[in-house]
């Protein structure tokens, strides 16, 4: 038990973070803990959340992703067009909208493997690749998504914020299971250690791709819930959503060395990094101070992640993994 | 021993050319199941590429593998394994971050991408519990393992993935001798079974009692292939370097106990690692440290070189007492102390910087010594034949063996009163440990005091002055002149006594 909190740990202080961030947050909320202030919240969180699990599949293969935010605009775009008219019309719009996300992580994941560049950079390059994209689609926000179907996924059923029971979808009926295959595994072993899975008989290009693939479908589906929150199109997204998911994986346990975290975790810390906002919203803080404020206590987040340091007594592992 | 009528792989004609570098030119050779082949030479002689080339890892520039008398192309270690051919590589291949649970599991026998099988976890652990290694936890990191830990685990996953030939590259460098006995009984019933066994060992008492048949390798080329016991071991030796070695280790001079004190440690602790160690170091003198794995012996130097915090005890350098927090401060001309650490790789150098950077890390910020001359460094790789391009070449492109003559040399240019070497020459090639043993008393001789720990207990006899065995963080036995043999350190290591000493017990 103890062995599996210790292997946790970065996780469990997380989640730990979120709790007590969250009674601060319904505390200080002007009209109290009710459903309809819980479920804009869940719904914010949700939209950063996919976009941090996009982050999470390009960092746990000891890469990088700039192009998260820019995907979700571009996804967001073709939802603005196509997630509209009859039950069959919306459904292979949905499926669209997936489709190009995942074919713009195909494409990230075919530049790093066999074009043999950088992640950092290639998705740089790609990433204004698809806001281009994006901004010929909708020179200026517009569009409609279907209102009956966005407010099926961003109000609640009996109480329950929608967005937390595709929270907890994702975790369980997606993340469980993977992690009990030798792709999930693979996933870590390549972050971890190239040679090291080559060596154990590993596909390690395959796992890169897939691994990026799966990135582009998070980003698709972020851009996708993002759609049904805001119900429009807008190529201007990207930006915001990209840095935070470097900072939600970050805050969230994953290393962006690689081959350490969660997609559990992810998610954690983008829940946090979003409360830690909504916080500063309701907190009566001058509003030019916020971003102080809320950089301190993201820096203050991560110190208690890296305080394990404190108790070495071998100044070695220090440097150590 | 019965064995196979065809061999389960085959080499005909196989060159392997690294850009201008030729690693193995027109190679024949076979090897065949209910055999233990091992492979012989010196680090560069070609036994690696031949191993990678085996395992899928690389592909051959010219000439054919046959597999079972197919001819074959192994693309990688996943199709290789699907062939029979397993490999346990010298260079891990265990995934630090994950457990070592997860890293039995990964890549096992049709496994791939899909479910993870957790049968072959029980056949692992079955298996490590008969090498020593039951204690290990499968939810433990790789990462938090001793090194010996890895390459037990090593070990169990190459056998659960049913080989037809198993590829062992230096499987058992870090394992001290009873650990080692146990995996050589594990091999033979393997061997027994009808499977292939090829063996890289720089141990030659290891190769002795557990090759059945030997190859020999030299700058890339097949020398000869024996059965085991055809020549004795100075034959052999002469084989693989071309030219005849006779004596691995330098003739001791006679011990001098009274010779000065360098340093001292009395009831030296730390954590529950180690408790009350105390060893005098002399002018001039090697002294060792043995006994199982991790028993402590490794945190003794660290210790002594500043990299732990909070260690008790009593601390002489030069007759002053000193308390050594920081390496910064042991390395100082004042105390003079230097560390050879035990994982070159990660500890001891910078694989992608070049020769030259690497060799002036340990004089940068030492007062009165000028890091970038390069003749501070130049008698000793002369003394130590270093073979490079020049010194701009990337160290991670050395052999192991003169990988270590760099992380030495960088030291040695301090002119250190006091040398702390970790197993200096594990998964090093005969010539250049006979380099090393020589440079190490010719240093002793020049008066520094040398504390080596080794796993090597040919080492402790034949190289040491003295030596303490160490069993759970404590020095159970002292020996020095004529007691250092074999069974004296074995009998220390298991913390058992001398059964000549039990009789003397019976007796009185």
């Amino acid at each position: 038990m103890g062995n599996l909190l210790r292997s946790n740990q970065r996780e469990a202080i997380a989640i730990l973070v979120l709790a007590v961030l969250l009674t601060l947050y319904l505390a200080s909320h002007p009209s109290g803990p009710n459903t309809y202030v819980i479920t804009i919240w869940a719904n914010q969180c949700l939209i950063l959340a996919l976009a941090a699990i996009a982050q999470f599949f390009a960092v746990i293969v000891r890469g990088i992703d700039l192009s998260v935010g820019a995907v979700m605009a571009l996804t967001n775009c073709v939802a603005s067009y196509f997630v509209i008219g009859s039950g069959l019309d919306m459904a292979l719009g949905i499926a669209a909208v997936l489709a190009v996300g995942v074919a713009c992580g195909l494409f990230n994941g075919a530049v790093v493997v066999f074009g043999r560049i950088q992640p950092i950079v290639a998705t740089l390059a790609t990433a204004s690749l698809f806001v281009g994209l994006a901004l010929l689609l909708r020179p200026t926000p517009g569009g409609r998504i279907d209102y009956d179907l966005a407010d099926a996924f961003t109000l609640d059923v009996f109480g329950i914020p929608t967005a937390l029971i595709i929270a907890a979808a994702v975790i369980v009926l997606f993340w469980v299971p993977l992690r009990r295959t030798g792709l999930g595994l693979g996933l870590y072993a390549v972050g971890s250690s190239e040679q090291a899975a080559f060596q154990s008989g590993m596909p390690v290009p395959v796992i890169r791709l897939v691994s990026f693939a799966m990135g582009g479908l998070f980003a698709g589906l972020a851009g996708l819930y993002f759609s049904f929150v805001t119900t429009t199109g807008d190529a201007g997204i990207g930006p915001n959503y990209t840095l935070n998911s470097i900072a939600a994986v970050v805050l969230g346990g994953v290393a962006l060395r690689g081959g350490v975290g969660t997609l559990t975790g992810a998610m954690a810390g983008a829940f946090i990094l979003k409360t830690i906002g909504s916080l500063m919203f309701f907190s009566g803080l001058p509003p030019l101070a916020q971003p102080f404020i809320e950089g301190l206590i993201l820096a203050g987040a991560i110190a208690i992640g890296g305080a394990g340091v404190l108790r070495v007594r071998n100044r070695l592992e220090v440097f150590g993994k | 021993m019965s064995r196979s009528e065809h061999p389960i792989a085959r080499l005909r004609g196989v060159s392997k050319i690294y850009g201008t570098t030729q690693a193995l030119s027109d190679v024949d050779f076979s090897c065949f199941g209910g055999e233990i082949h091992a492979v012989l030479g010196e680090n560069g002689a070609g036994k690696s590429t031949l191993m990678k080339l085996l395992a899928g890892v690389i592909q051959p520039t010219s000439g054919d593998i046959e597999v079972n008398n197919a001819v074959t192309r192994l693309t990688s270690p996943a199709d290789a394994m699907v062939r029979g051919l397993v490999c346990m590589f010298q260079e891990l291949s265990l995934v630090p971050d994950l457990s070592v649970r997860e890293n039995l599991m990964l890549g096992a026998v049709g496994t791939g991408l899909g479910r993870l099988n957790a049968s072959v976890v029980r056949s692992a652990q079955d298996i490590l519990a008969q090498i020593d290694g039951g204690a290990i936890g499968m939810k433990t990191r790789v990462a938090d393992l001793s090194l010996a830990e890895r390459q037990q685990v090593e070990i169990a996953k190459a056998l659960t993935r049913n080989p037809k030939l198993l590829i062992l590259d230096e499987a058992t460098s870090a394992l001290n001798a009873s650990v080692v006995e146990k995996v050589f009984r594990l091999i033979r019933a393997e061997r027994d079974r009808g499977v292939g066994v090829l063996f890289i060992s720089h141990r030659f008492h290891e190769i002795e009692s557990l090759a059945d048949r030997i190859s020999i390798f030299r700058n890339g080329a097949h020398v000869e292939t024996f059965d085991n016991g055809a020549y004795d071991y100075s034959a052999i030796i002469s084989k693989m370097v071309g030219q005849r070695i006779d004596d691995l280790f330098p003739p001791k001079p006679p011990a001098n106990p009274d010779a000065e004190e360098v340093l001292r440690v009395d009831g030296f602790s730390w954590t529950d690692k180690l408790r009350d160690i105390s060893i005098v170091l002399r002018k001039g003198q090697i002294t060792g440290l043995g006994g199982l794995d991790g028993q402590g012996q490794g945190s003794v130097l660290q210790g002594l070189f500043g990299l732990l915090k909070g260690t008790e005890g009593r601390c002489v350098v030069g007759g002053i007492p000193v308390t050594i927090t920081h390496p910064k401060q042991a390395k100082n001309p004042k105390l003079g102390i230097a560390l050879v650490p035990e994982d070159r790789k990660t500890e001891g150098l910078i694989l992608q910087q070049s020769i030259a950077r690497n060799l002036e890390l340990a004089a940068l910020g030492t007062d009165g010594i000028d890091a970038s001359d390069v003749t501070i460094y130049q008698p000793f790789l002369d003394a130590l034949e270093l073979k490079c391009r020049s010194l701009d070449q990337p160290v991670g492109e050395l052999s192991g063996g003169n990988q270590q003559k760099v992380a030495l040399t960088k030291w040695l240019a301090l002119g250190p009163r006091c040398m702390l070497l970790a197993d200096p020459t594990r998964g090093i090639d005969v010539k250049t440990k006979t380099q090393i043993y020589a440079l190490l008393r010719r240093l002793a001789d020049s008066g520094v005091a040398i504390l080596l720990v080794s796993t090597d207990y040919e080492e402790l006899i034949h190289l040491c002055d003295e030596a303490h065995i160490f069993y759970q963080g404590r020095i159970v036995r002292h020996l020095t002149g004529n007691d250092v043999t074999a069974e004296a350190i074995i009998a220390a290591s298991l913390n058992i006594p001398l059964p000549a000493q039990t009789s003397e017990a019976a007796n009185g």
